[in-house]
């Protein structure tokens, strides 16, 4: 069942080494596509390290997989993703009248996805 | 079709000590880096962090096509006179980026903005963009780097993490540092971090107060009200902060305490619902302190010199980003003359992205319709952009093979010192080859 959590896209040192590296190499791709999921969440959605979810916003969704928070970054109900293609696909194109998106601290319902078998990249 | 224009001078593989070298990955613009340089390639970055060794040891020249056009190779000066014609038969050209390019090449970029009529914005729009119309409302009580790490004792992270977008920040300026009145460095200084998450910052901090996510504006105000003696509820700021009433008395103690205090904010404000009304509450609650004792703020910018592209674009046009030039004179308005907005909402024929990447990171509208109309975009690297441009540039990295200015976060402008020669152009010969030919073709229009 899908349970609704606030999302925080942000920086990583990893992705932010990964743009110097190459943003189609590994480390960069590998760091944007991980979901950050507080343990409790984990815990209690019964979701392990590797299972994928999908995350939808009310602009967009996506299909990633998750890893648990370290050393209490996350609260229960927060998910983190560094910045990247899947966290912008979740963003919505209103601005507000900023010139800047909501890009940070939006709702997105999770939900797990255990059949899922991801598309290979072509 | 022939890719270079000059056959390149032979490299020599005799390393050679580069001393004091400015790394522009970040706004902290850390100018004291040693570089050992072999041939095409750097081998070590001494002093450098985590992301400055990324940076300098990642941007080794790649075996691509100087200039890509539809994907198909071609030499530079066919690229300029490709991309001319994409600008000068636009309705609504969008020049884009600029903040990972020397204030050289910003001032060029403006000016091509100017002779087509276009809009001119930063990648500051979708960083610190708020920060910046917040600025104009309230204005910013700030100071320089230095000034931090000579005197400030309170130092306050609000919704930023440097610790992982900013390394060196902590051991450079605003923590470690002994300054001439915090003699003994970290000793003398208390740090705070506010942030909905306890990030790696929050761990260097001496006190972390964690907020309710989307509640910055009301705990700001709740500071604000403390530091003008107005009488709260301290329920109702629990409830709306997720912090008790004491978390804020305790810490405003510890601000009118203070001799220097200052307040780094990150993009946990600008990019969280309430945005510049955000940025304006922690600009105005830096102006309150100022009763009180010294307090300054100061945004932590991103990218290298994404403080350049604000000063060059406000002494160009007299204002920061989100410029339309369209009827000759400039006009400033953000949500309207925006990059994300102009092209989510289809508006943009043409666009030329300077050093940004904005099919990775913009929203799926805008990308949709990036993808859609021709544009030209200039990178040392190939990345999502630049795979979608009509025209494709690979120029020489700035810092690393292109010498120039930056402005480092606090505004103070930093030379560059390149390291080794690239085969590839600088972005600054293109503009100005693009320049030079977009004025031609806009006086043979008049005549």
């Amino acid at each position: 069942m899908a349970e609704t959590f606030i999302i925080i896209p942000g920086r990583t040192s990893r992705q932010g080494a990964g743009i110097s590296e190459g943003k189609f190499k590994q480390n960069y791709q590998d760091e944007i596509t991980q979901l950050q999921v507080a343990p409790e969440d984990m815990q209690r959605l019964n979701l392990q390290p590797g299972d994928w979810v999908r995350v939808s916003s009310e602009s967009g969704q996506i299909e990633v997989q998750i890893k648990p928070a370290k050393g209490g970054e996350l609260p229960p109900g927060l998910l983190f993703i560094a910045y990247g293609d899947l966290s912008s696909r979740l963003m919505g194109a209103d601005t507000h009248g900023s010139g800047m998106p909501t890009s940070k601290g939006f709702d997105v319902e999770m939900v797990a996805l255990p059949d899922y078998k991801p598309t290979p990249a072509t | 079709m022939a890719t270079a224009e000059t056959s390149p001078p032979p490299v020599s593989e005799e390393i050679k000590v580069i001393q004091d070298a400015t790394c522009t990955f970040c706004g902290c613009v850390c100018d004291d880096i040693d570089l050992k340089v072999q041939g095409h390639k750097i081998i070590e970055a001494k002093r450098a962090c985590v992301l400055g060794t990324a940076w300098f040891l990642g941007h080794e020249i790649e075996d691509r096509p100087m200039c890509l056009i539809r994907g198909q190779e071609a030499s530079v000066a066919e690229g300029i006179e490709r991309a001319s014609q994409i600008l000068t038969e636009a309705k609504y050209p969008l020049i884009y980026g600029m903040s990972d390019t020397t204030v050289e090449s910003q001032r060029v970029a403006v000016g091509i903005g100017d002779w087509i009529g276009g809009l001119v914005d930063t990648t500051t729009s979708v960083c610190h963009g708020p920060s910046g119309m917040a600025f104009q409302g309230v204005g910013e009580v700030t100071c320089s780097l230095g000034e931090v790490r000579n005197r400030g004792d309170l130092i306050i992270f609000w919704g930023a993490n440097p610790a992982e977008s900013h390394p060196r920040h902590f051991t450079k300026y605003s923590l470690m540092p002994k300054g001439m009145f915090v003699p003994r460095g970290r000793k003398d200084r208390t740090c705070v971090v506010v942030d909905v998450r306890k990030t790696k910052s929050a761990k260097a901090a001496d006190i972390f107060v964690q907020i309710k996510p989307r509640k910055d504006f009301e705990a700001l105000w709740t500071l604000r009200a403390l530091a003008n003696g107005v009488d709260l509820d301290p329920e109702e700021v629990e409830r709306e902060t997720g912090q008790p009433f004491t978390v804020w008395t305790d810490l405003m103690d510890r601000m009118k305490a203070a001799r220097f205090g200052v307040i780094f904010f990150g993009m946990g404000l600008t990019m969280t619902r309430g945005k510049h009304a955000n940025t304006e509450a922690l600009m105005a609650l830096t102006r309150d302190m100022n009763k009180h004792t010294r307090f300054v703020c100061k945004a932590n910018r991103g990218h290298g010199n994404v403080s350049g592209a604000d000063n060059v674009v406000t002494w160009r046009t007299g204002y920061p980003f989100g410029v339309n030039l369209a009827r000759g004179y400039p006009r400033f308005n953000p949500g309207e003359y925006t990059a994300t907005d102009v092209l989510a909402r289809k508006e943009a024929d043409a666009a030329m992205i300077i050093a940004a990447d904005p099919m990775a990171n913009f929203s799926q509208p805008a990308r949709e319709h990036l993808k859609s109309i021709p544009y030209i975009a200039f990178d040392p690297k190939e990345t999502p952009t630049t795979r979608a441009a009509e025209v494709a540039f690979t120029v020489a990295t700035y810092g690393i093979n292109v010498p120039g200015t930056v402005y480092r976060m606090d505004d103070v402008p930093i030379p560059l010192r390149p390291a080794f020669d690239s085969p590839n152009p600088s972005d600054l010969s293109i503009l100005n080859g693009i320049e030079k030919r977009v004025r031609e073709l806009k006086a043979a229009e008049v005549n």
